[in-house]
């Protein structure tokens, strides 16, 4: 890399800075320190080397790995999103609207499991389950109280559901239809990342086969008819929650990132047209600088797979735009207070590596469901993060740090062996069905089980510095109640819909499941006469089947 | 001499299994035989493993809160299949509050996050009901 490449590399950047202030001002005219001094938009290195563009390079810019925007959080904060849901639509629909008056700037939607597996609330294996892990939907119904009176042209939603991701979204597009919103206003993601079901968390409905056909159908769909929509968000936040190592969740998440694009290209999509709605999701981990160059290298190596093995040349289908949740599985049910750091440090990190968008958890996940109070200090952390520490004001404030920048490169390439090996297994799918993935997750973590035993590494409270201490906070409960009720509200809603176009839509959704045309339209067509998620899931189980999972242990 | 037969069970719908893995790996490596069911057994599904493969053990995780309607439901089970000699333990997100019901039910204990694996295997041999060996 030349002094003059380095320097065209610069201009570029600056008419990019350029172009977006002409746009929109940054949060202030004038970045200071608390002691007064200037903060500049961007740090480089004094005399660049010879790979620095080509490495490392500028915000903005292949290979991405300062970060997707030119002034990053200048120019606007990441969104906060805290994940949330619980109960009935109602009571969620209630803790939504507190969350956006406390300042929330985007909604993400907890289902219950039930409802992440396509069963209604009524069915007998939803038995004890509904309402527990997030709201309950079991048909369009619901979907209205849920978001009763949150304009969905004024947020984004972000919703986790991934096996019924179509069902949901279809949903979400008829509540929209009924405010008089149309699908090209409509903003969010849903998390359709099956892939990482099969491997890590399990709320999977279909063999791998059809599941991908279904994701490939809603990404053409979204394309034409919902283009603001991010039709996926490909997740490494649970590889990480089942027990891998950070290098192993880069490279597990871009491995199935790969395979749902080779998918959607041999469906005859363009990697430019798809490719900008493909979003991430990773886990923010107690290793501090270690999390930091994750994330640096995980847009560095996923531009680089976009342009050199899928051929595209928007900028946009080569950045990889990422949500953060902060780790759930380093939450300690032993003094729990303790956790407001760990989340408050692992939120730092996501920061520092440019996430955009950032789910803080709550102090008590290791006992309960968050309450209100824990909540609202989870988000709190975020706004001190945002508004006080200074770590906004310039863009990737890390870079150039010998460390960093030598982790960043060393995860780069133990992730890229990784990612070679499951080629060679013949890509994800492969390696998920031959128990690859699983068994390496598995012995990653037991791994660090046995080292937390051993003493070896050190959880304050949990094997260190131990107090009797009793959690003595307020616990949340949903109440059992909640199954119950949601059985009469769908008694009530079978007995009242028009049945007969009910079974003219399922019957017409089973032919295109058997045949080849897209999906979308005809699952919007059953959601909108109010058939249940369950019976359009179950009209689809009794084309595709069931996964059955491999027992890796 | 015998091995101590454990079924490593996880009912309801929730996919998280990290914790039953990690037991069911550091039993193994304790000196026992351990059968994991996989994800999404019901209550039915799990007793008749027990009876089929004859523990001395199982070991239930749930960590989506519906512990409270599926641990009973399976000590109901196990009780009318004559399986009173098997000793069941659980683990998970299981707020204290639940713990003396859960007990009330037939779970022998409970052991939450951050419980040690040797721990769990000491519980074992000291609480079997079954003498094996």
């Amino acid at each position: 890399m030349s002094a003059s490449s380095f320097d065209g590399s610069l201009q570029k950047w600056q008419a990019s800075v350029d172009k977006l202030l002409a746009k929109r001002p940054e949060r202030k005219a004038q970045f200071n320190t608390i002691s007064d001094l200037p903060v500049d938009r961007l740090y480089l290195p004094q005399e660049p080397g010879e790979d620095y563009a080509g490495k490392i390079g500028f915000p903005g810019q292949y290979p991405y790995t300062r970060g997707v925007q030119p002034n990053m959080y200048r120019g606007r904060l990441w969104t906060m999103r805290q994940y949330a849901g619980f109960a009935t639509a109602a009571e969620s629909n209630k803790r939504y609207r507190y969350l956006l008056e406390q300042g929330q700037t985007g909604l993400s939607v907890a289902f219950d499991l039930p409802t992440q597996i396509g069963y209604d609330a009524d069915h007998a294996l939803a038995h004890g389950e509904v309402g527990k892990v997030g709201v309950s939907i079991s048909s369009l119904a619901d979907m209205e109280l849920l978001f009763d009176q949150i304009p969905l042209d004024k947020v984004s939603t972000s919703m986790t559901i991934n096996s019924p991701a179509s069902v949901l979204l279809a949903m979400y597009i008829a509540v929209a239809e009924k405010q008089g919103v149309t699908p090209d206003q409509l903003r969010g993601t849903i998390q359709n990342d099956i892939l990482k079901e099969y491997s890590s968390r399990g709320t999977y409905i279909f063999p791998p086969r059809p599941s991908m056909r279904i994701i490939t159908d809603i990404f053409a769909y979204c394309a034409q008819e919902v283009p603001q929509w991010n039709t996926i968000s490909i997740s490494g936040y649970h590889i990480r929650e089942a027990g891998s190592t950070a290098v192993q969740e880069v490279a597990f998440t871009l491995a199935n990132g790969m395979s749902y694009v080779q998918a959607a290209i041999e469906a005859g999509l363009d990697v430019d047209q798809f490719g900008p709605r493909l979003s991430f999701f990773f886990n923010a981990h107690s290793d501090f600088l270690e999390e930091v160059a994750k994330y640096r290298a995980a847009r560095r190596l996923w531009a680089r797979i976009m342009k050199e093995r899928f051929g595209a040349t928007n900028p946009k289908s080569q950045m990889i735009r990422f949500h953060t949740q902060t780790a759930g599985c380093s939450l300690t049910a032993q003094q729990p207070k303790n956790n407001i750091m760990r989340v408050a440090f692992q939120a730092m990190s996501a920061v520092l590596g440019g996430t955009q968008s950032l789910h803080t958890n709550s102090m008590d996940e290791a006992l309960c469901l968050p309450t209100q109070d824990s909540v609202t200090i989870a988000l709190r952390t975020q706004q001190v993060i945002g508004y006080e520490t200074g770590v906004t004001e310039t863009i990737d404030p890390l870079a150039g740090s010998y460390y960093v920048e030598a982790l960043t490169d060393e995860i780069e390439r133990n992730a890229e062996e990784y990612i070679k090996r499951i080629d060679e297994m013949g890509g994800s799918v492969s390696a998920i069905e031959q128990g690859f993935v699983q068994r390496e997750i598995q012995e990653a973590a037991y791994k660090y089980q046995k080292d937390v035993e051993s003493g070896e590494r050190v959880v304050v409270g949990v094997n260190k510095f131990i107090t009797n201490e009793e959690f003595t906070g307020e616990r949340l409960k949903v109440d059992p109640i909640v199954g119950q009720e949601q059985a009469k509200r769908l008694a009530k809603l079978r007995a009242e819909r028009d049945n007969a176009a009910v079974d003219a839509n399922l019957a017409a959704l089973k032919t295109a499941a058997q045949g080849t045309e897209n999906l979308m339209p005809r699952i919007l067509d059953c959601v909108r006469v109010y058939a249940t998620l369950g019976e359009i899931c179950d009209t689809m189980r009794g084309v595709y089947g069931e996964y059955q999972a491999p027992v890796t242990i | 001499m015998s091995k101590i037969r454990v079924l490593a069970a996880k009912p309801g719908l929730d996919g998280h299994d990290r914790g039953v893995k990690v037991i069911a790996s550091a039993l193994r490596d304790a000196g026992m035989e351990v059968i994991y069911t996989g994800l999404r057994q019901s209550p039915e599904q799990i007793v008749s493993a027990a009876m089929q493969e004859d523990v001395d053990v199982v070991c239930l995780s749930v960590l989506s809160g519906a512990h409270d309607y599926l641990f009973p439901r399976i000590m109901e089970l196990m009780r009318e299949k004559g399986l009173e000699d098997v000793l069941v333990i659980g683990g998970g997100i299981i707020p204290e509050e639940d713990i003396p019901a859960l007990k009330q039910a037939g779970i022998a204990d409970v052991f939450g996050p951050g419980t040690k694996t040797d721990e769990i295997v000491e519980y074992i041999k000291a609480n079997l009901k079954r003498s094996v060996g």
